[in-house]
């Protein structure tokens, strides 16, 4: 069973985030990077099926050429190999980005039976670069899986919905969407980051399209940023938050 | 005419997209609204309140429940039909997914997750992004605005309108279409009764209740406000609670009256799923957690000893 997860670089980011003088990106200067946390799940379920199944699990990245770290940190946790579609650094829209993952799709010789990607990016939550790659390719998606098994070439997944689960089956090839909580994503051994080091990274360049969501700039959202009216301390400041909740009508 | 996409659970309205009718009305065209299975007629009543004139249903005898590529094909077709300037939907998961097979469909760009929108040439919107944190103002290069409504950014509004005109069509379906639909459901996680969507009140435990057997007064005062329970994202990766109950934005988005988070001391991702409930309390140890800077309200303490007493003097005061 051949495999592909698609990941995306982003930074790091704690409590607060602080923007570059132009307002248009994130001030990374001194932060981390990683990926998002659902596309460690993804990660770890290829890993899951290639270690059960065999074959090979490559992964696909958008992004400037410092992703390579991202991938190499991935490629320990067990990955054959990895893709980078290397940019210019700046951020490129849903279309262009589907458009130059299904290129690079097309362009390998594996066929993959399963591509999987988190549920969402951490940074820009655009909610369609999947979906745009499924009908390009002309494959099923299902998103935001919470549980999978691949059997006789069938993958069988469970979504959570405010109702309960949802279940699904679709025939490979296909696509899925994963979400936190899939799995628990293992951390690298020593001998797989030594390994990494020395697994392929085929990098590539593809032209950048002129975007049709078109970032002007970015901005803080406000917050209540009033801060909370401290009503006390410990048990002694109940009475204080039952009249509280009285007032609102709580109960 | 703006197109809005009303989103059902087997007939159950989906109470976002009220805000996206709400939404939708203040571009200054006429509002219709579409929804996908023939159980979604009975909404003509609710969308016609929202504002929407006619509300076409899209009928097929193999969208039998939530098909999401189908839904996709549907708003083509309609689209194609109508031409209307924009198609809106809730942003929810599912709002964001059926208006993305429509882009994709078209092949046009799909602003998600909007507050504000302002039709032209090109469209201009605001739009969230880093879980809420960022606000992203975009042009939107096409004729046909596609964008789903940011949760919450709006108050749903009812206009009195009278019942919608029910246009019923069957969309051309390819077989692809419907290749993935639900096939079952079950209660799974969730134990029935009021789901984090809809409660009115939601009190929800973090690291602080120190594990599973923490939550019984957790749910204890959840129940005694006729609320539900909800949780953080360490809860539930550490296995305490189910999936089902997770606040924020890698779980669900809520935005009570009430919300009282305990033991959470607020990681973005969180913060991004509740900050929106009409009233916030927070029962922390730490003075300085992020959460606070959300809070209306706070008690500094531990909440193995403030929510029994909480409790037991919300009981005393109901008498």
């Amino acid at each position: 069973m051949d495999v592909l997860v698609c990941l995306k670089r982003v930074p790091l980011a704690g409590g607060t985030l602080i923007l570059t003088p132009d307002s248009r990106d994130i001030e990374t200067k001194h932060l981390g990077f990683g990926i998002s946390p659902h596309e460690e799940n993804a990660v770890e379920a290829g890993v899951q099926l290639v270690e059960q199944m065999g074959g090979t699990l490559t992964l696909l990245t958008l992004g400037p050429s410092d992703a390579e770290e991202q991938l190499r940190s991935q490629l320990a946790i067990g990955a054959t190999r990895a893709v980078l579609i290397e940019t210019d650094g700046q951020e490129w829209d849903p279309q262009g980005t589907a458009a130059a993952l299904v290129d690079a799709i097309n362009a390998e010789e594996t066929k993959f039976d399963l591509i999987i990607f988190g549920a969402e990016s951490a940074d820009s939550a655009g909610y369609q670069i999947h979906i745009r790659v499924a009908h390009a390719l002309n494959r099923p998606i299902i998103t935001n899986v919470k549980s999978m098994k691949v059997e006789n070439g069938v993958a069988v997944c469970d979504r959570v919905v405010a109702a309960g689960r949802e279940h699904y089956e679709v025939a490979l090839p296909a696509i899925v969407t994963v979400r936190d909580g899939l799995n628990i994503p293992r951390y690298p051994s020593v001998p797989g980051r030594m390994q990494a080091r020395k697994k392929p990274v085929d990098m590539k360049k593809a032209q950048p399209r002129v975007p049709k969501l078109e970032k002007v700039n970015l901005a803080l959202a406000p917050s209540k940023a009033k801060g909370a009216e401290v009503l006390g301390n410990g048990a002694d400041a109940v009475p204080a938050l039952v009249e509280v909740l009285k007032k609102i009508g709580a109960f | 005419m703006i197109l809005v996409l009303v989103d059902h659970d087997r007939g159950e309205l989906d109470q976002l997209s009220l805000r996206a009718l709400t939404a939708a009305r203040t571009l200054g065209q006429d509002v219709e609204a579409i929804v996908i299975g023939k159980e979604g007629a009975a909404l003509a009543g609710i969308v016609g309140e929202y504002g929407a004139k006619v509300l076409h249903v899209a009928s097929h005898a193999n969208i039998t429940d939530y098909t999401p590529m189908a839904s996709g094909r549907a708003l083509k077709d309609l689209v194609e039909k109508l031409k209307p300037a924009a198609v809106l939907a809730a942003g929810s998961p599912r709002g964001n997914e059926q208006l993305a097979h429509l882009a994709a469909f078209l092949d046009l760009p799909m602003a998600a997750e909007c507050s504000e929108i302002t039709l032209g040439a090109p469209h201009h919107v605001l739009r969230a992004r880093w879980a809420g944190n960022l606000i992203e103002s975009a042009h939107v290069h096409a004729d046909l605005l596609i964008a789903t409504v940011l949760a919450f950014s709006t108050e749903p509004e009812s206009v009195n309108g009278g019942a919608a005109t029910v246009a019923e069509f069957e969309p051309a379906l390819e077989p692809q279409d419907y290749a993935v639909k639900v096939l079952s459901r079950d209660a799974g996680e969730s134990k029935g009764g009021v789901t984090l969507v809809d409660a009115k009140v939601i009190v929800s435990g973090g690291r602080g209740v120190g594990g599973p057997e923490g939550f019984g007064q957790i749910e204890e005062l959840a129940n005694l406000l006729g609320g539900t329970v909800g949780c953080s994202r360490v809860v539930t990766s550490s296995g305490w609670r189910p999936h089902a109950e997770q606040v924020g934005q890698t779980g669900t988005k809520v935005a009570p009256d009430l919300y009282i988070a305990a033991g959470i001391s607020g990681a973005m991702q969180h913060i991004a799923g509740m900050k929106n409930s009409k009233t916030i309390v927070v029962i922390n140890t730490d003075p300085e957690a992020p959460i606070l800077s959300y809070a209306d309200y706070a008690i500094i303490g531990d909440l193995h000893q403030v929510i029994p007493a909480l409790t037991s003097a919300i009981r005393q005061a109901k008498g």
